[in-house]
């Protein structure tokens, strides 16, 4: 539901859109009588082009929280990172479909690279012989620039994301998502069903204040029939480095995610404590678990990825 | 029906979680322990806090002759909260919308709420800069007494965020008041130990970079976490913590001319 023309208006609701050609800013715009007939609202020619498109990636997995600053930028560089660890055969894309607040350059050490157009389209950026990145960080000029754009030109930039960006063989196709149940994400769902959606990891710290908005993603979820891998508790626990004493830093008031996954009948994968060097290492862009690969944090991911790879190839077999 | 509201503070952050609703209920808060007439205005329409920040899930927004009547946290009508949450059925339901849509709720929060005679309006935003904070922009273009205050923490991940939403306020024309710094340091509770979970001083920072006016730096508390939920305010349940310190000091600076 993006398309949004270039000579439309700033406020143009998308011509795939209920509204299109009826909404106030269809005013004056000179596609009005077009979109009004409703001859542009058919399925989007561009649902087929990414299905093509995608058709060499084997696995494809969203990201989501309702909350933002849970982690889910730095359990999707997580996840890549140990994926691509694995198995020197396997191969990883990262899509950063956080159009307002691209995170993923600078998690994964390769701000400042850019990203070349060539004849079979946009190549991603190599964080590994096996791991690559797409993100909209890489077309900003400065770290100051700010991409203030309304929601179809944001579907827009996903839609083309998707359908041009040359990720050759890949085992899995990680996409990382801004918080909330609005455009980004129901682009990702609409355009991602068709080419084959593995599914969503669901991303949380265990405060209240947090599950209440990750409940409403469950149930973006189960709105539009996106299959959930599993919740993945962030941030948990917090151990002194000096005394050994655990704290909980977002205490669990309402049993954490724990208690939500029992409610709501979503199986938990785990947790990841909360480590200091974790978010160092997220600042500077370097591998977590190749700096501290016997650390708590590490090894709770390992059993994590550990059950998605499975419940992935389960439902692919 | 801005129009008697005194003024307006926007709770801006590029970022994800990094405090903003917890730092717009405690201002409120602090406010109106002051004595000031305040509203507060959510405009996180996926992801709403207000409510259950406040303590007021189960409450409803009535619609009077004017306009939306706003929940009121005190019967003295001291602070008037309005939120997409007093909407929903049920505390778990989605707002699954795109832009258009979220643009025309926030046209009607801002059109047609009923706030009476307010001294503040605190508006608490999702991250970002996109339909919500644009629209909000566009139509507060116009009002006089409208500033913007960022929160951060102090990690280069949500710094890098930070940097475009001054973008944004630099380029709509919204004045920035000022940055706070928020879950700095956290202080072991058994040995005092002091760790910087996400680094610090990155606020400050920031702050000298972008020649904006420093407010504080508010440390990692489980305490202001558990007051979530209770509507509670920290300068009154934890006179001695930093973070009441903090906001006293913010509401001296917003509100010189102090009741
Ligand atoms: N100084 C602090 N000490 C301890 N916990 C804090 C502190 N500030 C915020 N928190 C906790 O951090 C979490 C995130 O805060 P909050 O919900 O206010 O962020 P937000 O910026 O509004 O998030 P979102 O982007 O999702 O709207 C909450 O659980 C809150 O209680
Ligand atoms: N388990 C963890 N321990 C310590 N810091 C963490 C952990 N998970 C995330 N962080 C830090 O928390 C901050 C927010 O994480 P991020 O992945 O950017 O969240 P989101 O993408 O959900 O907005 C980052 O600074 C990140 O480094
Ligand atoms: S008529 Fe409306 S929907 Fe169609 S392109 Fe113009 S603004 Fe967009
Ligand atoms: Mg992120
Ligand atoms: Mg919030
Ligand atoms: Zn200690």
């Amino acid at each position: 539901m993006s398309g949004v023309p270039d000579n439309a208006p700033q406020h143009c609701p998308g011509t795939q859109s209920d509204d299109a050609g009826k909404a106030s800013a269809c005013a004056g715009c000179p596609n009005q009588n077009i979109c009004a007939s409703g001859a542009a609202s058919g399925p989007d020619p561009a649902i087929q082009i990414i299905k093509e498109r995608l058709s060499n990636v084997k696995h494809k997995i969203l990201i989501l929280s309702g909350k933002g600053g849970v982690g889910k930028s730095t359990v999707t560089s997580l996840l890549g990172h140990a994926l691509a660890s694995r198995n020197a055969d396997v191969n990883v894309g990262i899509l950063d479909a956080d159009i307002c607040g691209p995170s993923q350059p600078r998690v994964l050490g390769v701000r400042g690279e850019q990203v070349h157009n060539s004849g079979s389209g946009w190549s991603p950026v190599y964080v590994t012989d096996n791991l690559s990145l797409m993100s909209i960080g890489f077309l900003l000029g400065s770290p100051d620039d700010a991409v203030i754009w309304r929601g179809p030109k944001k579907n827009g930039m996903i839609k083309q994301f998707l359908s041009e960006v040359d990720w050759g063989e890949l085992d899995y196709l990680l996409i990382d998502t801004p918080p909330g149940t609005s455009d980004e994400h129901l682009s990702a769902v609409q355009y991602l069903t068709s080419a084959g959606l593995d599914g969503a990891l669901v991303v949380t710290t265990p405060q209240e204040v947090a599950l209440l908005d990750v409940r409403k993603e469950l149930q973006f979820c189960t709105k539009l029939g996106v299959p959930v891998l599993g919740v993945l508790e962030n941030m948990s626990l917090f151990i002194c480095p000096n005394c050994k004493t655990r704290s909980e830093i977002f205490p669990a008031t309402t049993g954490g995610a724990a208690q939500m996954c029992s409610e709501l009948g979503v199986p938990l994968l785990g947790s990841l404590p909360l480590d200091p060097i974790l978010a160092r290492c997220c600042d500077d862009g370097r591998d977590f678990l190749q700096e501290l690969p016997n650390s708590p944090a590490v090894i709770a991911l390992r059993s994590i990825v550990d059950k998605i790879v499975a419940t992935c190839e389960n439902t692919s077999s | 029906m801005l129009d008697s509201v005194k003024r307006v503070i926007l709770v801006l952050s590029g970022k994800g979680g990094v405090g903003k609703s917890t730092v717009s209920t405690q201002l409120a808060l602090t406010l109106k322990e002051r004595g000031y007439k305040v509203g507060l205005l959510d405009i996180d329409l996926c992801g709403p806090s207000v409510p259950y920040l406040l303590n007021l899930e189960n409450q409803n927004v009535h619609q009077g002759p004017e306009g939306w009547i706003p929940v009121y946290l005190d019967n003295e009508q001291r602070l008037g909260v309005m939120s997409i949450g007093f909407l929903l059925s049920s505390r778990n339901d989605a707002v699954v919308w795109r832009g258009p849509k979220k643009t025309s709720m926030i046209k009607q929060f801002l059109e047609d709420v009923c706030w009476q005679e307010l001294d503040f309006l605190v508006i608490d935003t999702p991250p970002g800069t996109s339909d919500e904070h644009i629209t909000v922009m566009e139509n507060l273009r116009q009002v006089p007494q409208c500033g913007a205050i960022i929160v951060t923490t102090p990690q280069e991940v949500a710094i890098e965020d930070v940097r475009k939403e001054i973008t944004f306020c630099k380029k709509t024309g919204i004045p920035i008041l000022g940055i706070i710094e928020n879950m700095s340091g956290y202080e072991c509770p058994n040995c005092s130990e002091c760790t910087n979970i996400f680094s610090s001083g990155g606020g400050k920072s920031l702050a000298d970079i972008a020649k904006i006016p420093f407010m504080g730096s508010v440390p990692i508390d489980p305490r202001v976490g558990k007051l979530a939920g209770k509507g509670l305010a920290a300068i009154k349940e934890l006179p001695d913590s930093t973070t009441s310190k903090v906001f006293s000091e913010l509401v001296n600076q917003l509100a010189p001319d102090s009741l």
